[in-house]
């Protein structure tokens, strides 16, 4: 183990699909307890590499991750390592929320039943209030837990899909454009959210709102077309970038 | 650009294409109602022509027959066992019971014809009844068997046209010679006299019309040899004068001969089959059928066969003999017990569903238990678990011909491979649910990989993305959620497959097969036949009887097919309600 506080050491990444790169040689250290942002224009690679730290490209036909992902100094992409193991540790929150047709209570208590957290229905009525506490949704949900967790609103679903995500205890939460289809007040709830999360969580959060990455996080990592920029302190990157291509982006010159 | 357009020029133009909008909105709408209202019409007709077809199937005439059940008929060895009272003469027990209704039947034919009112297979019936019940033996029972198939349809008005006029004049029979005079003083039989006659010269006048188009042909012929139509016109004219001297007697009697309707005479709980009557109309000659309580009555039934006795199997005799037998209250109508008590038969009044029915039932059963698991289970490996490579490429292309393939292939397949090679018992229903099932393989398949295929991709991803394994992710999310589709697509390929034929004629469940299979494991394996084949085979049968009952039959199919599909609604529901 490094002796950086970094959570995540990615070195040398390469993903295809098919023949077709669409990552090149992407090396980053993502740090704990803090929010990284990936930036860059559409189909630049954000999802992809995101993909990659929960190994969520395994289930994408012909797709081929190469490259050292290191969690802890563990090497995880690895085809010998189960990547059931690694999704709990490493959870995910997509773009569009996507609560299971089952109730509040069964969308929260699913992870934890599958992995074995709770030992009595006690302790998982338990995680599942502390999960939805977390994120921030259990004051308006707490009385109808059994309702579907459908017919939430989006902003809810999304929230909902986090406290999904926190029930399992994992030390990653990945967010691909988690506000893309949120109004703004609902995306200022789960901008806040993700600033409390980060105390103890490490946060990766794709987004293609440069306003939204200055706001949440610490860190800022611009893609495009496959390669990785440019990475810092997102203060650094938005004020003084050492790229053009940078540069010109933040500026909105493309995109 | 649009500056040059105004403003009201652009209302104009929408509200013009607009109109032209709802125009074709409201056509297409009618069309789709046109369509709706013509499909349900059709199915209406159908069922409604089938549904009345099969209504004469749902009661039957049955004789409630005083049997003296004699300890010598019926107990040949005096013990009261078993094997005795299987030796028993149970048709001779049947047939003086018959002759007991009827002491006026002497001849040998007509005695065959009253023991031709039941089928032969009565006999064993009766049997059957006193091993039930050895306290039987020595006394007098009431037993209860169907009417023939034909004498049943005579009652209920299906087999033949009559007419039936109440006469409210007095009538009284004389002895005269060997045979009866009836006397109406009022000239009761001048009507059917008159009707009698005006047939005859209708019929001579269509003989003559006939003959006058042959002479047209011969004068128009020329020089061709016309001997032979020569020959059959005087032939036509010579039966035309017959006819016209017939109708015409003046010699006092006009006879009434089998070639004619056949006119019965009800009178005093007796009838007569007349063969002349007096051109006055006020006598008729002829002979009783039944002997009448007295010689003479206030009021009588006369009754006219339009069909002639030379031209139909059953006799005047048995006509009469059926009504008197229902005047008398010894045959009854009710419901028909032997429809759906009752296997096949040879008979008519005796054949029922049951047999089919419960080999349908069984059959789809199996079918079932089969199709569904291995369908089910071989599309989730081939949509989830299934490496892309040719093979299962190919297997996947087989796998959409095989739902095309037409189901008496299968059939042969059942033949050729689960008779011959495995030796399955030939008719049964696990033979015929193996062969359906092998149908139904495919669309199951079919019907589950594409109810899989529409489950929304973020589903699973959200399972995956929460560390759910692939199994987990599809029997908890993938499957619940695919439940429906799998079930209306199961339901549909066991529907078709219930409703099916051919195949099962390949493996000899066409048979003809008399025993009910008992629902139960060992039912499985004993020979059967289905619905369909069922309907099937009482079409094709001889007896007109036959027909009400095989449209009754197609009724229990399409109440079996309503039944399941009822269930499969209400279990789409149940699972639909979790989404
Ligand atoms: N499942 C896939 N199969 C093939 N190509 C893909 C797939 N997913 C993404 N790509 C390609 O990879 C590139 C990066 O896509 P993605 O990571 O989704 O971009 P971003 O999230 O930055 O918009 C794009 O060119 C896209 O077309
Ligand atoms: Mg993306």
């Amino acid at each position: 183990m490094s002796e950086t506080n970094s959570k995540v050491e990615v070195r040398d990444v390469d993903v295809f699909y098919g023949d077709k790169q669409a990552l090149n040689s992407v090396s980053i250290d993502i740090p704990k307890n803090s929010v990284t942002a990936f930036i860059g224009p559409s189909g630049c690679g954000k999802s992809t590499f995101l993909r990659c730290l929960n190994r969520m490209n395994d289930t994408i036909e012909g797709a081929r991750v190469e490259g050292s992902i290191k969690i802890d100094g563990e090497e995880i992409n690895d085809k010998h390592l189960d990547p059931v193991i690694l999704r709990a540790r490493v959870g995910m929150v997509f773009q569009k929320p996507n609560p299971f047709p089952k109730s509040i209570y069964d969308n929260v208590a699913y992870g934890p039943r599958i992995h074995g957290l709770a030992q009595s229905s006690d302790e998982l009525d338990d995680i599942v209030e502390q999960s939805l506490r977390k994120a921030g949704l259990w004051e308006e949900v707490s009385d109808r837990l059994s309702h579907p967790g459908t017919s939430l609103s989006g902003g809810q679903q999304q929230r909902l899909v986090i406290a999904r995500a926190i029930a399992v205890n994992p030390e990653v939460i990945l967010m691909d454009e988690p506000c893309s289809a949120l109004d703004p007040i609902a995306t200022a709830r789960i901008e806040g959210l993700i600033d409390e999360l980060r105390e103890n969580y490490c946060i990766v959060i794709v987004t293609h709102s440069m306003q939204q990455a200055a706001r949440v996080s610490q860190q800022t990592a611009f893609f495009h077309l496959g390669d990785l920029v440019e990475h810092g302190p997102t203060e650094t990157i938005f004020t003084n970038p050492r790229e053009q291509k940078t540069q010109d982006y933040i500026m909105g010159r493309f995109g | 650009m649009t500056e040059s357009v105004s403003k009201p020029a652009i209302k104009a133009a929408v509200e013009a294409r607009l109109a032209k909008r709802y125009r074709s909105e409201a056509r297409f709408r009618s069309l789709g109602l046109a369509a709706i209202f013509s499909a349900v019409a059709i199915l209406v007709i159908l069922l409604g022509s089938i549904g009345m077809q099969s209504l004469p199937a749902y009661t039957a005439n049955e004789i409630f027959l005083e049997v003296d059940l004699d300890r010598d008929l019926v107990d040949p060895q005096g013990d009261g066992s078993e094997v005795s009272l299987r030796e028993g003469s149970y048709a001779r027990v049947l047939q003086n019971a018959m002759r007991e209704q009827f002491p006026e039947v002497r001849a040998r034919r007509d005695l065959r014809q009253l023991f031709q009112l039941y089928t032969a297979l009565n006999a064993p019936r009766l049997m059957d009844e006193v091993i039930e019940d050895p306290s039987l033996v020595g006394t007098r029972y009431r037993f209860r068997m169907p009417l023939s198939d034909d004498m049943d349809l005579y009652l209920k008005g299906e087999l033949l046209d009559q007419s039936e006029t109440r006469m409210n004049t007095a009538l009284r029979a004389e002895e005269e010679g060997r045979s009866i005079a009836l006397v109406s003083d009022n000239a009761g039989f001048a009507t059917l006299l008159e009707n009698q006659r005006a047939a005859l010269r209708n019929e001579a006048v269509a003989l003559g019309a006939s003959a006058d188009e042959l002479d047209l042909r011969v004068q128009a012929a020329g020089d061709e040899d016309v001997s032979a139509l020569v020959d059959r016109i005087a032939n036509l004219r010579e039966r035309q004068q017959g006819l016209l001297d017939w109708a015409d007697a003046e010699d006092g009697v006009f006879r009434l001969d089998d070639t004619l309707p056949s006119v019965i005479v009800e009178m005093a709980g007796g009838a007569y089959k007349l063969d002349g009557v007096s051109v006055d109309g006020t006598r008729a000659t002829g002979r009783a059928v039944v002997q009448p309580e007295s010689q003479s009555a206030d009021s009588w039934n006369l009754l006219v066969v339009d069909v002639p006795e030379s031209r139909r199997r059953s006799s005047d005799n048995q006509l009469v003999w059926s009504r008197v037998l229902r005047d008398r209250g010894v045959i009854e109508e009710h419901t028909n017990r032997y429809l759906f008590g009752n296997a096949d038969s040879r008979e008519p009044e005796l054949a029922g569903v049951r047999g089919a029915l419960h080999g349908s039932i069984l059959t789809i059963l199996i079918a079932l238990i089969l199709s569904v698991p291995v369908g089910v289970f071989a599309a989730i490996y081939l949509e989830e678990f299934a490496p892309k490579n040719p093979v299962t490429d190919l297997i996947e292309v087989n796998i959409n011909n095989l739902a095309a393939v037409p189901s008496i292939v299968f059939g042969m397949l059942g033949l050729a491979v689960f008779i011959n090679v495995f030796g399955l018992p030939r008719s049964s229903p696990v033979l015929g649910g193996l062969v359906l099932s092998l149908m139904t393989l495919p669309t199951i398949i079919i019907a589950t990989r594409a109810a899989m295929k529409a489950v929304p991709p973020s589903i699973r991803d959200a399972a995956l993305g929460i560390g759910a394994s692939q199994t987990q992710t599809v029997f908890h999310h993938v499957l619940p959620l695919a439940a429906p589709g799998i079930l209306t697509g199961s339901i549909i390929g066991l529907s078709r497959a219930l409703g099916e034929t051919a195949p099962l004629l390949m493996i000899g469940m066409v048979a003809f097969i008399a025993e009910t299979p008992s629902l139960d494991i060992e039912g499985m394996t004993q020979p059967a036949t289905v619905l369909p084949v069922q309907v099937f085979l009482w079409y094709d049968g001889a007896e007109r009887a036959f027909e009400p009952r095989a449209a009754a039959a197609i009724m229990v199919l399409l109440g079996l097919m309503i039944s399941f599909n009822a269930l499969a609604i209400y279990l789409r529901h149940k699972f639909e309600r979790r989404w």
